[in-house]
């Protein structure tokens, strides 16, 4: 058969499905949202987005328990929601195989930190597997149930960005249809309280020396022998990036599994090579342990912690090349990512900016609202923050600025870990305004079903989480719903809100912009007759308005027709009625 | 692996570089190479500076292309194609549609959009094919087939004949967009200098 370009994730997902994967449950976070979007793609396979990571590996663990097998995805910062059950897991082990994956972020290309999930495997005592290339994700996926079936464990797949966002090519087979392993009650291995739980921790811990004795000789830990002046001990991307920067000027030690990590055979590389460096992106991983074993090695005295590594990074740490480079001696204006022209958030962010309230923030498009010109976010932590934080702020401090703070968060990451801390606002009693962005959508991600949308992953209608009813029943009075679109009123709205006195809730109502099933209105036009170039419409921050000269007084407000889609959410900015345009299409 | 080349797509986040590098991945692995693509989705995705990599040959490792190691950059905007010029090998060819997007620290007056970039970026040791893609694009009947129409471009600078790109065409975008983009893909002709 032909080779597939293959993304990593894709590759991930096909793995899944030829190792007769049947239970899939996933929470989106780049870079692994498309593992699951593509296993949704094959009918073999139940798939689903649940509302969080935590409840997605519970569910695979259940699908695991009853005898299938059974895979979790999620980004790097979700397995930190899902480590409560990850780390107990590790001790009931498995019936039929469990595999979770997890996305790291070298260089946080889409994440708020870059902490590095090779950490979660020592902690939590599960094996880790890392691919280099799309073929070894579908190679390693296969490989890693087979693990979690002969030593009783979950077993972790380790990705990141560059591996899950290349395309590479690949190799595919057929499914191994697999039946179900018989169910067989065992409370001392399934029911994890003190009395079971301390003989499965002896259990665990034989695992591990079990794991690294195989991790000796296993097929996918490699001794590569080109020159022996140079000795590179590294795993996944990492290896790419050393392979083209040395090729065969160096000798490889390549990892593919990087917990539990091999001692002999890392001696034994050791012993045959002149000069031995450890490359490996973030933490001194793999550094730790040569050094811990008494393997001298080079890693982060050279490399750096922060950040993604490339070809060249390595070609001058080590050999001492550098490239040179043409530039234009002008000075370039960066471009930062902004929310969407017509994007449904933007005027609460303004409204947000123009009452001067403190707003504590989340994770989604929306986080862009921190930045220029609606600069409209105090703080960003993690999935759900914003509520909890904005009760925080309520507690320690009550009002800033005369008003109440404000918690602002979308639909999906509301129903992720928001609810909690509203419940939390109602039960003890914080006077806070959560802006509930429903967007219909799961938008950063790039477009997945959750549950207040009313479709699952494969687009079959389904319960809709009812918001107004939801932060009704867990005890909030004032529930308000306003449509973004129409800015006087939604201004208005959040100003009664946060000048009041009372927990309240706003629901900001309006589809994502690019949602394919929103009609868009005709491009908005500047009446130039009328606009005196002011500016004050370009405080909405909206990417499709310009000054259409560089400067001067003849300078007029432009807007641009193959970006604009006529939403109106800058046309009550202009006292001049200047913006004209946006018929119905 | 001295043979593998290397062709970088720069644009602003959503005028649909993804497309580009799969038009040329599936051209690629239909005439036999290795290919390696690297590819930017999430948040920078959102109207921000992208830039996705393409390499290919007999045996390619990283997916990533760095600073100097570029043959080719295909940029959808001209403030990207200034913006990743280091990453351009000496002499390397630059194809760049003129079509001016303002960035935010632009339209909020904090900086302003260089003047003449095209001809800045003439002034340098690189060949430069700078084109209006877009009037291209909405000829062919969707502005949003400014990228087939840079692939068009490309094409007449890769040795691959005409129909491999269509084949590719047909085979990656859906249906309903098929004949324009084939039509976009035609009138690359028309606009290249």
């Amino acid at each position: 058969m032909k080779k597939k370009l293959l993304l990593g994730n894709e590759a991930v997902a096909r793995g899944l499905y030829e190792a007769g994967t049947a239970v899939i449950s996933s929470y989106p976070g780049t870079p692994s949202t498309e593992i699951t979007e593509y296993a949704a793609l094959y009918n073999d396979m139940y798939t689903e987005w649940a509302p969080n990571e935590k409840v997605a590996l519970e569910v695979a663990i259940g699908a695991s328990i009853a005898g299938k097998r059974a895979f979790s995805g999620m980004k790097h910062v979700g397995l930190n929601v899902a480590a409560d059950p990850l780390y107990t897991v590790s001790y009931t082990g498995v019936n039929g195989g469990l595999v979770i994956g997890v996305a790291d972020d070298p260089g946080m290309h889409s994440s708020q930190n870059e902490q590095d999930s090779r950490n979660h495997a020592t902690g939590a005592k599960v094996p880790m597997l890392e691919p280099a290339s799309s073929q070894e994700c579908l190679d390693y996926v296969k490989l890693a149930f087979e693990l979690s079936e002969q030593f009783d464990t979950p077993v972790l797949l380790r990705l990141s960005t560059r591996i899950s966002h290349a395309r590479s090519l690949v190799d595919t087979a057929d499914r191994d249809e697999r039946g179900t392993v018989a169910y067989e009650k065992d409370i001392q291995k399934y029911v994890m309280m003190p009395a079971m739980a301390r003989p499965r921790h002896t259990a665990v811990e034989q695992r591990v020396v079990d794991m690294a004795k195989w991790a000796e000789t296993a097929d996918i830990n490699t001794i590569e022998m080109h020159s022996v002046e140079i000795g590179v001990i590294t795993s996944g991307i990492s290896y790419q990036y050393a392979k083209e920067a040395l090729g065969d000027g160096a000798s490889y030690l390549k990892l593919g599994m990087v917990y539990p990590l091999p001692t002999e055979l890392i001696r034994e590389f050791a012993s045959k090579v002149k000069k031995l460096y450890v490359i490996e992106e973030l933490d001194d991983f793999i550094e730790t342990h040569c050094k811990k074993i008494g393997v001298n090695v080079i890693g982060k005295d050279l490399f750096p912690l922060c950040g993604e590594y490339c070809q060249s990074l390595i070609r001058e740490k080590i050999l001492g090349v550098k490239t040179e480079t043409m530039s234009l001696d002008v000075p370039l204006p960066p471009r930062p990512p902004v929310m969407c022209a017509g994007c449904p958030h933007r005027g609460v962010f303004y409204a947000f900016n123009r009452l001067g309230v403190y707003v504590s923030g989340d994770i989604g498009c929306y986080t862009l609202g921190s930045a220029a010109p609606l600069a409209a976010i105090d703080a960003c932590i993690c999935m759900g923050a914003s509520v909890s934080g904005a009760h925080g702020v309520s507690k320690a401090v009550g009002k800033m600025n005369g008003k109440l703070p404000v918690a602002v968060i979308g639909d999906s990451t509301f129903i992720h870990s928001g609810v909690t801390g509203l419940i939390n606002v109602a039960y003890n009693q914080a006077k806070t305004v959560t802006v509930i962005l429903d967007n219909s959508i799961t938008g950063m991600t790039g477009h997945q079903q959750n549950p207040t949308t009313g479709y699952t992953i494969t687009g079959e209608p389904t319960a809709a989480v009812d918001l107004e009813a939801l932060c009704q029943a867990v005890g909030i009075k004032n529930i308000a719903v306003t449509d973004p679109y129409d800015l006087p009123g939604t201004l208005e709205t959040i100003k009664k809100a946060v000048e009041g006195d009372e927990a309240s809730v706003v629901i900001s109502r309006r589809p994502c912009a690019l949602l394919k099933t929103v009609k868009h209105k005709a491009p908005l036009r500047v009446d130039n007759d009328k606009c005196t170039g002011c500016k004050v419409c370009l405080r909405i921050g909206c990417p499709a308005t310009s000054m259409q000269a560089e400067s001067g007084q003849n300078a007029k407000m432009h807007i641009d027709p193959n970006q604009c889609v006529g939403c109106g959410q800058c046309v009550s900015l202009c006292k001049f009625g200047a913006i004209i345009g946006g018929e119905d299409n | 692996m001295n043979n593998v080349k290397n062709i970088l797509i720069v644009g602003v986040g959503g005028q649909g570089t993804l497309l580009a590098s799969k038009l040329i991945g599936e051209v690629l692995v239909n005439a036999g190479y290795d290919v390696k693509v690297s590819e930017v989705h999430g948040m920078s995705q959102r109207g921000g500076s992208v830039v996705t990599y393409v390499r290919y040959g007999d045996a390619v490792a990283s997916p990533l292309i760095d600073a100097g190691e570029a043959d080719i950059i295909l940029a959808f905007e001209a403030l990207e194609a200034a913006r990743y010029l280091p990453y351009l090998k000496k002499g390397g060819l630059i194809i760049t549609a003129d079509q001016r997007i303002d960035p935010m620290p632009v339209i909020t007056g904090a900086m302003a959009y260089p003047g003449d970039l095209i001809g800045r970026l003439k002034a340098q040791d690189i060949r430069l094919v700078a084109c209006d893609a877009l009037s291209a694009a909405n000829k062919a009947g969707n502005a949003r087939a400014v990228n087939v129409v840079l692939i068009g471009i490309l094409a007449k600078y890769m040795d691959f004949p005409a129909e491999a790109w269509e084949d590719a065409i047909t085979a990656v975008v859906p249906e309903r967009f098929r004949d324009v983009n084939l039509k976009a893909f035609a009138l690359a002709d028309t606009v290249a200098d």
